[in-house]
């Protein structure tokens, strides 16, 4: 119990310092900005597709596969984007400041502090996420066709697990740096390069190449935008945070012994 | 309340701390005296759990640092060398988070904070972000967090660093009224710090203790021999000569001091005080007594010489009684 409380006060702490620099106001702003311009162009060019006649009969498109699944599929490289900005701070500014000495010498675990950093980087997220969501809200409005709410659900969630992997990958990069930039940059690169990875993935790929391309961050979103959740999706998202944050525990821990 | 025993600290192939000893008991103020570099940081951060040793056993307020670390951290208060604060926090706020993660009960919250804010004399600035606070202020916001939770032990690493002078003596108050309630072990390289709010003083060079004992003591003890500091006028061969014939006297140097006056020092032992004998002799002789005093050896005369000289020597540690 105690130990949830403890987790509690980092989270209010963090998103305290989020919101007394321009770190929150800058992301939320960004993420909402790019979320309402790819909504726009998307949704323009589905109007367009739909008034085209088509030889075999007025067409009937899918809002949710190429209005929705469109939008979100950008959103994803936003948050890769935006994302590292959010991290960068966590532990790398701590260590700056000398106070990570303070939440080290307190009655609190390190898995407490982390898992704190962690659940605060992730709420402001989600809180980003929710933003971008209701701009969907309008479509049931005039949506003569309307679409489903399910995948939507799973949407959200595959943005809300891809966002959680960025913040448990990038709070390691963070707690192995006193420089925020360098945490930055760094976090960036990686969360890049395993984006690039999942280019690999073809339907010509040799059994290697797909094993590679399947630690893409990105190739795991599909079935989860198209309204399907797979096992192998939920897991494979699950493994990478876990593994995130026990990357992170470690790094912290081993601070003290590294001195 | 401390119990360090045998505590080795090394850092890769560097060993910070090299097998030191000591205790501490409740209400005591201890202090850590040593050049740069001697293991003063070091050995508080063992103590506040926030290295872990490399040998030997630290027991604080009964609880090893190793195996119950959180119940220590529940028992000590700590300011690092540079107060470890939140420049983004208004002064509450950020004492609001350290009692939270410290484990004050809420209910205690407010009347610990406004007892610590009133101790530490920050009531002026609690509104105002700690960015924006002199370094005299932040050292203090940093005392207010570090007796936010009532801690028994209380360590402080430097604790009047950067303190104009007025600071640093309401800060050695302060220090001294929480000493008696608390334990306290503070650290510092200012030495009249030490003869003002120490009980008992510990002076720690290359990682070991070289001399240990109360202010007092260790100037008594390491006062091996007296020094009388004579001004007079005469001729100089025939002075230093004269002060060598006094018995007791071990030792005779002379310098010439202002507007024609000579200066001798003299070294007596301790047990005789050879200033009566040595006036007697001076006048009769017919030189000009100009002044005569006693010098004993400063606190500052025995760190000097405890971390210069005897640090080369595999140090023998020099018992002082109480």
């Amino acid at each position: 119990m105690s130990s949830l409380r403890n987790i509690g006060y980092i989270v209010q702490k963090e998103w305290r310092q989020y919101f007394a620099s321009p770190i929150a106001y800058v992301s939320l702003c960004a993420w909402t900005l790019l979320f309402g311009v790819f909504y726009s162009l998307i949704l323009n060019w589905f109007v367009t597709l739909s008034m085209r006649p088509s030889q075999y009969g007025p067409v009937n498109l899918s809002l949710n596969e190429m209005l929705f699944g469109q939008v979100l599929r950008q959103m994803a490289v936003v948050a890769l984007f935006i994302m590292p900005m959010v991290t960068m701070r966590l532990f790398a500014e701590e260590k700056r400041q000398g106070t990570i000495e303070l939440l080290a010498t307190s009655p609190i675990t390190d898995l407490e502090i982390v898992l704190g950093k962690f659940l605060a980087a992730l709420g402001l997220y989600a809180v980003m996420i929710v933003s971008g969501f209701l701009n969907f809200t309008l479509v049931w409005g005039w949506a003569t066709n309307k679409p489903e709410w399910k995948p939507l659900v799973t949407g959200a969630l595959a943005l809300l697990l891809l966002g959680a992997c960025f913040v448990a990958l990038g709070l390691f990069v963070s707690s192995l740096t006193r420089n925020q930039i360098v945490a930055g940059v760094l976090t960036f690169c990686l969360f890049l390069s395993l984006w690039a990875i999942g280019w690999l993935d073809s339907p010509m790929a040799g059994k290697f190449t797909k094993a590679v391309s399947y630690v893409g961050l990105t190739n795991h979103l599909e079935d989860l935008i198209k309204g399907v959740i797979s096992l192998k999706d939920i897991v494979y998202y699950l493994s990478v945070i876990v593994f995130g944050l026990f990357l992170t525990h470690q790094s912290v821990e081993s601070h003290r012994w590294r001195a | 309340m401390i119990e360090v025993e045998n505590l080795t600290k090394r850092y890769g192939r560097t060993t910070a701390v090299d097998g030191i000893s000591f205790k501490v008991e409740k209400g005591e103020i201890l202090g850590f005296l040593g050049p740069n570099g001697a293991g003063k940081t070091t050995t508080m951060r063992v103590l506040t759990c926030y290295l872990p040793p490399t040998n030997g056993t630290v027991r604080v307020a009964g609880y090893d640092v190793f195996d119950k670390p959180i119940e220590v951290k529940r028992r000590v208060g700590y300011i690092p060398e540079t107060p470890p604060l939140y420049p983004d926090m208004e002064v509450t706020t950020y004492l609001d988070f350290v009692a939270k993660i410290k484990g004050v009960p809420r209910k205690e919250r407010t009347s610990r904070i406004a007892d610590a804010i009133a101790k530490t004399r920050v009531g002026d600035v609690q509104r105002t972000l700690i960015g924006r606070l002199s370094k005299g202020y932040r050292q203090r916001v940093g005392l207010a967090a570090a007796i936010l939770h009532n801690p028994d032990v209380l360590i402080l690493d430097e604790p009047t660093a950067g303190l104009d002078p007025k600071q640093i003596i309401e800060t050695r108050e302060l220090i001294k009224n929480l000493g008696g309630d608390h334990t306290v072990v503070l650290s510092t390289h200012i030495l009249p710090e030490v003869s003002m709010t120490c009980g008992r003083v510990l002076i720690i060079n290359k990682g070991r203790v070289v001399a240990e004992g109360t202010p007092e003591s260790l100037t008594h003890r390491l006062q091996g021999a007296a020094i009388v500091q004579i001004e007079l006028r005469g001729e100089r061969d025939a002075a230093v000569e004269l002060a060598r014939s006094i018995p007791g006297v071990k030792e005779v140097q002379a310098r010439s001091g202002e507007a024609g006056a000579l200066l001798l020092e003299v070294e007596a032992d301790a047990a005789r005080d050879v200033r009566e004998e040595l006036a007697r002799a001076i006048v009769q002789k017919g030189f000009g007594l100009l002044s005569l005093r006693r010098a004993g050896l400063s606190l500052e005369d025995i760190f000097l010489h405890l971390t210069t000289t005897d640090a080369d020597a595999p140090s023998e540690k020099t018992e002082v009684p109480a």
